[in-house]
């Protein structure tokens, strides 16, 4: 338990970087991390727990995020999204 | 013994976890905040699920949190340097005290370090 509530101010930490962060590529690394710190959150709610399905949602966490930051990059070279 | 060592990944995962997270709040431009927080955050991650691995052995708990951290290891660094490559290219500033610029002649001699105010 004790590690989860000491990951929680890490979460925080990249929450106030997406709502402050001056540009947009501040704001995409911020969620990217905020989404990987929430994974480890999860797993660890999952060992505490005993419940070995919730590591299912860690890893859609990162997936999820991977694919969010590569479309943002993608954006950002001004690129179309499908070549 | 296994027990002791799953703890000493699992907080050292932890600190390193909130140490990345500190460099991305603290950090003056967005290229040190990215060195900071993806590096420390991807080796942070990787120490959790590495603990969580070896607290619970080979069962599903294990070999999962196993197959993220190998997930996480892979993806994360790989995103954020598309994300930095793309600011270069979109042209975000570096911070004011940086001494030098590598990417000054591939733009063609345009400086993107702020200027002091």
């Amino acid at each position: 338990m004790v590690p989860i509530i000491v990951l929680i101010p890490a979460a925080l930490f990249c929450l106030y970087r997406a709502l402050v962060g001056p540009s947009i590529a501040d704001r995409a690394i911020a969620v990217d991390m905020m989404g990987v710190v929430f994974s480890a959150i999860t797993a660890l709610l999952a060992l505490r727990l005993r419940l070995s399905y919730l590591l299912d949602l860690s890893i859609a966490l990162a997936v999820i995020s991977f694919v969010g930051a590569l479309a943002l990059a993608k954006f950002l070279e001004k690129r179309s999204l499908d070549d | 013994m296994i027990s002791a060592l799953a703890l000493i990944f699992l907080w050292m995962g932890v600190g390193f976890v909130l140490l990345g997270a500190l460099g991305l709040a603290r950090f003056p431009d967005l290229y040190n905040r990215m060195q900071a927080a993806t590096k420390c955050v991807t080796l942070g991650v990787c120490g959790i699920m590495l603990g969580i691995f070896l607290r619970s052995g080979f069962n599903a708990l294990g070999v999962k949190a196993l197959l993220c951290a190998i997930f996480i290891l892979l993806t994360v660094p790989v995103s954020s340097h598309a994300l930095a490559r793309g600011s270069l290219i979109a042209g975000v500033k570096l911070w004011k005290g940086t001494v030098k610029d590598e990417f000054t002649l591939d733009r063609g001699g345009e400086s993107i370090i702020e200027e002091e105010k």
